[in-house]
């Protein structure tokens, strides 16, 4: 018994198990599943029959299914490019020699912590047709004389949410790339400026190719995250006004879950998986280590 | 890598004397103060519209950012009228088994990997790493058929079976990083002394991971804390639902919307995950920044 215990492959197997056990049965099954739901048309309560590709050719004739497909594609790349820009910016300024710097940095990370949900709501009040302390403010100032429909405009409940989303995306993006700006040496800053280069020439040349594996894996998990939203837009305007927000999660919620049609769900969000790929793949191999980073030629 | 992080620790002063104090405001002090106002805005304002009675709240008139006769109504009607303190319960319950449950199958699966190295270890830590990467969004409709089918629909055993698929994934791939860290030298004594390997992960591996086991729980109580999706589709009872999605559906009645109860609600449902984060933030950022690395 006891060697059979020591056998490396025996013992190997034994530990996975219970890890390996719950990921098969509640992640990779319901992955075929979900993806099989999607070729049926099974309602809730009714397990439905094999339709093939009826679903999804149903989907690219539905205006809403469109629309949610551009508004995912449209939240996800402006709300990236924003949080990128902005969390790099937050995060070269935290590198600073600053007093309370640690303090400074626990503070950052909060909106990140705090549940979606809840944040949303906050927004959600702070968004108020007739209550905005946004509006309020800006009526006060003088800016404009009535109050704002933020999350009435079809335009504007776009930007409000990504505006939400960015909140709550820039501290991760922060921190972790503040991580890897701590790994950089100074002095090559200082050899830069010995050379004569601005300010904008060793951010450009040291900063940014030093930063860009982590850059790398840091967007990929943020644009995978945008992505496949769903608590914030659920929380703030379910999809409205007009379907303006609706993002394929949350389309997918309401067919399948609101609306009963759980097959057309499936393939709506089964449809996510190609975009899926395509941002992973994109980063991966355009962003991936350069081998002069690790100290190697590049070819 | 690491012989540029050494470089950055000893050599730390860089070039921060060639800027002048004036130049420093504008372009470290004045962004920076942007972004914290930004930030803790929402904390903020929660915290105000809990504090304030109704009249304040609805009217345009005086100084919205202060609150002028501070009350607790709104606290006292989420805590005694709703079905609140339940939410928290279940919520607590929920995240304290599940992320219990992941650590110990994360550990084991973690330690097989890293150090027991048996024939195929690694495309198990790349199985691993791309379960991470499948959302919920694209889950959470046939794990409603399955729960469903199993039973456990409106239970909160639903809950804590299925926020381990995002919950093991992700601890595994931190304590992957932790356990290479540790000295293969002291399995190896260990063994020769006669240690089984279940001694040597109890005895020697796990105490030296402690501090990664501690990362691995934060982060994991957080992230089942915050979840969402699965606690709005696999329950629908008052009794059962987690903070977030009671607060969300059941606080929200009709057209009518009490602000006051429902920041009062946000705020004490984000301020038990705020104040464990406040005592472990160094844990907790090593955790996040450890999982982005390699």
């Amino acid at each position: 018994m006891d060697r059979i215990l020591d056998n490396r492959n025996v013992l190997g197997f034994l530990f996975l198990l219970p890890a390996g056990a719950l990921l098969l049965l509640f992640l990779t099954y319901p992955l075929g599943l979900g993806t099989w739901l999607g070729f049926t048309d099974a309602k809730i309560g009714r397990p439905g029959v094999f339709v093939g590709l009826d679903n999804f050719q149903f989907l690219t004739q539905d205006a809403v299914a469109l629309l949610s497909l551009f508004n995912t594609l449209f939240y996800t790349i402006v709300a990236s490019i924003l949080k990128f820009v902005l969390g790099l910016w937050l995060a070269i300024l935290l590198n600073e020699h600053l007093p309370f710097k640690s303090m400074i940095r626990a503070i950052v990370l909060l909106p990140f912590i705090v549940p979606t949900a809840l944040s949303a709501i906050a927004f959600w009040w702070i968004y108020d047709t007739q209550f905005s302390i946004i509006s309020w403010t800006l009526v006060r100032m003088g800016v404009i004389d009535q109050y704002v429909n933020f999350l009435g405009d079809p335009w504007l409940a776009r930007l409000s949410t990504i505006a939400a989303n960015v909140w709550r995306g820039v501290p991760f993006i922060a921190i972790t790339l503040l991580a890897g700006l701590q790994t950089i040496s100074p002095s090559l800053y200082e050899a830069a400026a010995l050379d004569g280069a601005t300010g904008w020439q060793r951010f450009r040349h040291i900063t940014l190719p030093l930063l860009t594996p982590i850059i790398a894996v840091v967007m990929t998990f943020s644009v995978l995250f945008t992505f496949t939203d769903f608590q914030l837009i659920y929380v703030l305007t379910r999809g409205g006004p007009l379907n303006a927000t609706h993002l394929m999660a949350t389309l997918s919620f309401q067919r399948a879950i609101s609306g009963g049609a759980l097959g057309e769900g499936a393939a709506l969000a089964t449809a996510m998986v190609p975009f899926l790929m395509a941002a992973i793949l994109f980063s991966y191999f355009g962003l991936q280590r350069r081998k002069w980073q690790q100290g190697g030629s590049d070819r | 890598m690491n012989a540029n992080a050494a470089a950055a620790a000893t050599d730390t002063t860089g070039m921060g004397y060639l800027e002048t104090t004036r130049s420093r405001f504008v372009t470290v002090w004045l962004p920076l103060s942007v972004f914290l106002f930004v930030l803790l805005f929402p904390f903020y304002w929660m915290v105000i519209t809990t504090l304030k009675p109704n009249e304040e709240l609805l009217s345009r008139e005086g100084n919205p950012f202060w609150v002028i006769n501070p009350t607790l109504a709104h606290i006292k009607k989420l805590l005694f009228e709703t079905a609140y303190p339940d939410w928290l319960w279940n919520t607590m319950l929920v995240s304290a088994v599940s992320t219990a449950l992941s650590l110990v199958c994360s550990v084991l699966a973690a330690y097989a990997i890293e150090r027991l190295r048996f024939r195929g270890a690694r495309y198990f830590g790349m199985a691993i790493f791309l379960a991470y990467l499948v959302p919920p969004s694209i889950l959470f409709i046939p794990l409603a058929t399955m729960v469903y089918t199993l039973g456990l629909f409106d239970t909160r055993l639903a809950l804590i079976l299925t926020y381990p698929t995002f919950l093991i994934p992700f601890c595994t791939w931190l304590l992957m990083g932790y356990f290479k860290s540790i000295p293969l030298e002291l399995e190896e004594c260990a063994l020769i002394d006669g240690a089984s390997r279940w001694q040597i992960l109890w005895r020697i591996v796990l105490p030296l991971a402690v501090p990664g086991l501690i990362s691995a729980g934060i982060f994991a109580f957080t992230l089942s804390w915050n979840e969402f999706i699965y606690a709005l589709t696999f329950v629908s009872s008052s009794e059962v639902k987690t903070v977030p999605v009671g607060v969300v559906t059941e606080l929200v009645e009709g057209d009518v919307y009490h602000w006051g109860s429902l920041m009062a609600g946000a705020l004490f449902g984000a301020l038990p995950v705020a104040l464990l984060y406040s005592f472990f933030v160094e844990y907790y950022v090593s955790g996040l920044t450890g999982a982005v690395k390699e």
